[in-house]
């Protein structure tokens, strides 16, 4: 790790001018993957952030049909909430497989969708469910914000706040993990809500989260893991890594689908 | 075999004795060792595969805060880091043997090796300062596969001339093709034995430090084998003589073989410690692990087995080529020769074998033993090809294996690749698999995983190997350059407790408990009176240290022979003060008596006696209680059995899930099955991961590109079920405590079990073959392909 | 430089590091409690696992800086003087270790698995376990002592 300089603000607006005033400011959320990219050295931020002395970043709320989500609510905690596994248990299910129960401890869902990895889990609830991310500056609509990988609609020294999910009637998320990190090869989030009948996928994408439409009107005339069946995802845009071709991980968007449409 | 004993002795599941530190956070490895005035050692490595060092400019970083020195491979000029084997070709010339300096001199050779080291005051300091240092290089085209090395259009060590590093043979050609000449029929296999990574889970470390005011070097270092390390450290890389060079391996976590050998980093803290007059510390991180511990397995190999009209094997012959990286590691040219070909007998009498076995450089990490070291190859090879003959001539699987098995009254076996078998029931083993694993019940949970749509499969491994290594003359005469016995030395105190001094090294296998326990039994001692010592060379008086199974076998004996020592002098001190012939002392549950009286003396007070000489007759009984042995065995070991795996793949994604693994495994003599059912469970998961997940994979350029947790896939605890382990046999001939060693065989028997399993169950859908790891892809792509 | 100060095995401990230092590094070099491990660079072995505030955390992804004012705990604070913690006895009794060199991590993440599971199917003990990764048991005899352990 390069050396950086620490600050804990209090407030948001604290945090905003501490990374105004910094040369290469980074946010530290959980660290869950910031301090891994810092340990090895693929990062030199001048300075970071820690958002986790700021009390109204943290909570949960469910109300009129929404739920709330604090950003430095950390994975274990959405897993656990019971307001959530009753308003969205898709969404809890998700939290509860993201890492593994320490990275699940320390990570949070700001971070999560503020990095936008490409094979993180949150970002495919996101863009499924409709879900607005608030920052300290504004309201952007999931369908904006993830904009490629590792890249978002967020500013500079812009720090997401909250996370709101439109509660659906009809949620669910199946992922196939990679054998050797655990992250998401492919990972299919499909929900029936407010935003319509939306599949989602992460971890397959070579510009990150994206929607499968053919998948969505399929559904859209017969919700079933069957109407699924013949959809063919195209392999072009996907990843091709040693764990998955483009090909397999197009394979396993249809098969990961139909499981999550079944678990419904 | 015992089982279930009560009590501290032989049989006995005996709750261990170093638990207690490692469960408290007590335990001491290399890394939380910090000497006075400690600095920091960080290596450079090259980042290329194959490269001329055409200048290193480190002014920037030895200017660097916290800097003491900069040294490169023209400031250490010392010897090669040597290897401990050599190998003929069948021509009769000596193996390639190129120089292996511990930093590179003018060329690199694979990314990883080593550059440069910085030493600072911390850690941090060092790593900063390495990255100012200017390393031109000229990259120069790599050799990473065997068969690009093969061409030699890149030399890998171009002052050697060849990427071929010796071309060996066993076996009588001649038979095995007049016997192929008149075959009924012959089956032929192409397999890969896939790269791995070891991994043990603490990473390697070691700290240098020299007493200015004695001259003694002392090295702290995460070995299997000090004495080994302090042996070839110090005559042939440093030049330190061994009464000034101490080597302390505290406790190790894990090894698998991968800390056997001599490392550079070991030499260049030792070497440097003195330069800057203070210890030195160097601890890998896990990526730096990945491309500086030895790599194991790696061969390519094809084979032909000749049957004649009834399913007998009459001839096998195989054709290998093993990679062995870049330079030879200190074990590597045994690995595929005599720890792999001479094995190809199997549990099977085929009459005629012959093996000839290619060793190549390439770019990459070197290759060396890790757990089984050559038998898994053999193993897998023979127990594939086995399965596919079957498949080939309509032999059912079991059938043809017991066909063929070595008879259980057929021992000693002399096989046709110069092993000679002492013992085994290979026939009782399958057996006992067999109702453990429910065979018959396996057709009724094929059809109800049909029902759900999932492909079941049960494979087979009825396999052997040898271990208890190993007799000095026999790996001799087949180019060892060390013998390879054991020593013990049992010092009984003046109160009657024990400390005993093995050259063995446990990093994992208990040794604290299960040699204490041979004490305990053969003394009549209660556990915590005895205290095993090893690893610290000015402890111990020698030791070849731990791998090949060999512990128990030969340190073991070792000690049995020192202990029974111990009761021959004791006896002759009991009969001193009990004024009787020795020859009428009698040693039972810990006391001396004088046959046939009710005259007799406590251990303790025995022990007391000896230190406490008032009368001694001094020209017939020396003062003291302190035996040693050193024991050379007069064969290997040969450990076998059946292991079974039945597996569920789900055909829609490829993955496939070990439902149950069962293994039968013969070990001889159980001191503890506690700790051997341990062993054979930490062996099968390294076996099933190697056949279902890990691979060490490099890019064209010779980058490793599974080089982190995050793409080597390491097995974790959901990716087994429980394991059905039980032993049961026959006894080693030739030691006393009828044992045979159980490090490896899970390691061994278990992969082609599981291959054959995956076989089996994609057999249905066509599927007929099927490489290590059985990836989901590559299960998917399988079952893709043929629809 | 900045100076921590937190609460560590239920003794209040501070020191100087750089924003730059891990936890696991602040805890093994300056209070030189070594029964904490490191595994890894990737945050996926687990050796290093140790609880703040109560829940288990790989120490080697956190900053010390982040746990300032925390409640810690390591593998040496689990027993109570030769008194081991169920958990660690549960180990000893089902030869759940053999090197040692994970068991630190594994037993505190077991703890905290209990403590937010107190009846665990086999398959949720794997489940939790796979933060750690353990080469020498083939977890057999770590479940074992997991489901034991949870008995008690």
């Amino acid at each position: 790790m390069y050396e950086f300089e620490h600050h804990k603000p209090a407030s948001v607006a604290d945090a905003a001018s501490a990374m105004k005033g910094a040369d290469d400011g980074k946010l530290l959320a959980g660290g869950q993957t910031m301090i891994p990219t810092l340990k090895q050295r693929l990062a030199s931020p001048s300075d970071l952030v820690d958002l986790s002395g700021i009390a109204e970043l943290k909570g949960i709320t469910v109300s009129g049909g929404t739920v709330t989500i604090g950003a430095m609510t950390n994975h274990a905690a959405v897993a656990a909430s019971a307001d959530i596994k009753s308003a969205l248990p898709a969404l809890a299910e998700l939290a509860d497989h993201i890492g593994d129960a320490q990275v699940r401890n320390r990570g949070t869902i700001g971070g999560s969708v503020a990095n936008n990895d490409p094979a993180a889990d949150y970002p495919a609830a996101c863009l499924a469910l409709g879900a607005t991310i608030h920052t300290s500056q504004r309201d952007i609509a999931a369908d904006d914000f993830f904009t490629g990988l590792f890249e978002t609609a967020l500013e500079d020294d812009e720090i997401i706040t909250k996370i709101s999910f439109p509660v659906a009637s009809k949620a669910a998320y199946v992922k196939f993990p990679n054998p050797a990190s655990r992250y998401a090869l492919v990972g299919v989030f499909v929900a029936d809500g407010p935003a319509g009948i939306r599949v989602a996928v992460t971890g397959a994408g070579q510009d990150g989260v994206f929607r499968v439409p053919e998948m969505e009107s399929a559904l859209s005339s017969n919700f079933s893991a069957d109407a699924l069946a013949n959809v063919k995802v195209s392999a072009d845009n996907l990843n091709a890594d040693i764990h998955a071709s483009a090909d397999y991980r197009a394979h396993l968007i249809t098969v990961m689908a139909k499981r999550a449409v079944a678990k419904i | 075999m015992p089982d279930g004993t009560t009590g501290t002795g032989i049989g006995a599941a005996v709750k261990r004795v170093e638990d207690f530190r490692f469960l408290t956070g007590k335990g001491n490895y290399t890394d939380d060792i910090n000497r006075p005035g400690q600095s920091f050692a960080y290596i450079l490595r090259s980042p290329h595969a194959h490269a001329k060092i055409t200048s290193i400019d480190s002014s920037a970083a030895k200017a660097a805060a916290g800097v003491l020195a900069v040294f490169t491979g023209e400031d250490m000029q010392v010897g090669s880091l040597p290897c401990g084997w050599q190998i003929h070709s069948k021509d009769g010339s000596p193996m390639l043997e190129p120089e292996h300096p511990p930093l590179a001199k003018g060329k690199v050779r694979y990314v990883g090796d080593q550059v440069a080291v910085v030493i600072a005051d911390t850690y941090s300091q060092a790593k900063d300062a390495a990255e100012s240092i200017v390393v031109n290089y000229e990259v120069l085209p790599a050799a990473v596969s065997m068969s690009d090395a093969l061409t030699d259009k890149s030399l890998v060590h171009d002052d050697i001339g060849s990427n071929l590093c010796f071309d060996w043979e066993i076996g009588d050609e001649a038979a095995v093709d007049e016997a192929m000449s008149k075959a009924a029929h012959i089956t032929k296999i192409d397999l890969v034995n896939n790269r791995l990574v070891p991994n043990a889970m603490e990473p390697r470390a070691a700290v240098g430090e020299f007493d200015a005011a004695t001259g003694e070097y002392t090295l702290y270092t995460t070995s299997q084998n000090p004495h080994v390390i302090r042996l070839l450290m110090g005559a042939f890389v440093l030049s330190i003589p061994e009464h000034k060079l101490r080597v302390v391996a505290p406790d190790v976590g894990g090894g698998f073989g991968s800390k056997i050998y001599h490392y550079a980093e070991e030499a260049i803290v030792t070497w440097a410690a003195p330069k800057i007059g203070r210890p030195i510390k160097w601890v890998a991180d896990r990526s730096e692990a990945f491309i500086s511990d030895a790599h194991g397995r790696d061969q390519i190999n094809h084979a032909e087995l000749a049957l004649d009209a009834n399913g007998k094997f009459l001839a096998l012959k195989v054709q290998t080529q093993a990679n062995m990286g870049a330079y030879l590691s200190t074990f590597a040219p045994c690995v595929p020769t005599y720890l792999s070909a001479t094995l190809l007998a199997g549990t099977y009498t085929t009459p005629a074998i012959h093996a000839n076995v290619k060793a190549i450089f390439t770019n990459t990490v070197p290759v060396d033993a890790y757990r089984g070291a050559g038998r898994p190859e053999s193993t897998y090879l023979i127990e594939r090809i086995v399965d596919q003959a079957a498949r080939e001539t309509g032999i059912d699987k079991v059938e043809i294996r017991r066909r063929n098995f070595i008879p259980a009254d057929a021992f000693p076996y002399q096989t046709p690749v110069a092993l000679q078998y002492d013992s085994g029931d290979y026939e009782a083993t399958l057996s006992s698999a067999t109702k453990l694993a429910d065979v018959a019940g396996f057709a009724a949970r094929k059809a109800e995983a049909a029902s759900r749509g999932k492909l079941r499969g049960m494979g087979y491994s009825t396999y052997l190997e040898a271990c208890g290594i190993a007799p000095s003359a026999v790996v001799g005469s087949l180019g060892a350059r060390a013998g390879l016995y054991e020593s013990a030395e049992v010092r009984v105190h003046p109160t009657g407790s024990v400390t005993v001094f093995t050259g063995t090294h446990s990093h994992g296998q208990g040794h604290e408990t299960t040699f204490a326990q041979l004490v305990s039994d053969r003394l009549g001692l209660p556990m915590e009176n005895i205290e095993i010592s090893h690893g610290d060379t000015n402890k111990v008086q020698f030791g070849m240290g731990t791998y090949g199974s060999r512990s128990l076998a030969v340190g073991g004996e070792a000690l049995i022979r020192a202990v029974d020592k111990i009761i021959d002098k004791a006896k002759k001190i009991a009969a001193h003060v009990l004024e009787a012939s020795a020859d009428d002392i009698e040693f039972k549950d810990g006391n001396f008596t004088v046959a046939g009286t009710d005259r007799s003396m406590a251990f303790g007070e025995v022990a007391l006696t000896a230190y406490v000489p008032h009368n001694f007759p001094h020209d017939e009984l020396e003062p003291g209680l302190d035996e040693k042995a050193f024991y050379d065995p007069a064969n290997f070991t040969y450990p076998g059995g059946c292991h079974i795996c039945e597996v569920e793949i789900d055909p829609e994604t490829g993955v496939t899930e070990v439902i149950k693994f069962t293994a039968v495994d013969d070990v001889g003599r159980v001191i503890n099955p506690m700790i051997v059912e341990g062993q054979v469970h930490g062996g099968v998961a390294q076996g099933i991961g190697q056949a279902l997940l890990e691979y060490a994979a490099y890019d064209e350029n010779g980058q490793l590109v599974t080089g982190s947790f995050m793409d080597y896939t390491m097995p974790r605890a959901d990716n087994f079920p429980k394991f059905d382990v039980t032993t049961e046999g026959t006894l080693c001939t030739h030691n006393t405590l009828g044992v045979k060693g159980v490090g490896e065989v899970g390691a061994i028997g278990s992969p082609p079990a599981v291959i054959n399993a995956v076989i089996d169950a994609l057999w249905d859908r066509g599927v007929r073959d099927m490489s290590m790891p059985a990836t989901p892809e590559k299960v998917w792509s399988a079952l893709q392909a043929a629809e | 430089m900045a100076t921590v100060s937190m609460t560590v095995n239920g003794k209040s401990v501070s020191g100087e590091v750089e924003p730059r230092t891990l936890l696991v590094q602040f805890i093994r070099e300056q209070l030189h409690l070594t029964g904490t491990h490191v595994g890894c660079d990737t945050s996926q072995c687990g050796a290093c696992v140790v609880h703040v505030n109560g829940d288990s955390v790989k120490s080697c992804t956190m900053l010390a800086v982040q746990a300032d004012g925390s409640d810690v705990t390591t593998i040496e604070g689990l027993a109570n003087g030769d008194t081991l913690h169920p958990m660690q006895e549960a180990f000893r009794d089902n030869h759940g270790l053999q090197c040692g060199f994970c068991t630190p991590g594994m037993v505190m993440s077991a703890v905290d698995l209990l403590k937010k599971n107190p009846k665990p199917s086999e398959g949720e003990i794997r489940e939790w376990l796979e933060g750690n990764i353990c080469r020498c048991t083939g977890y057999h005899n770590i479940v074992k002592a997991v489901q034991q352990a949870a008995q008690a």
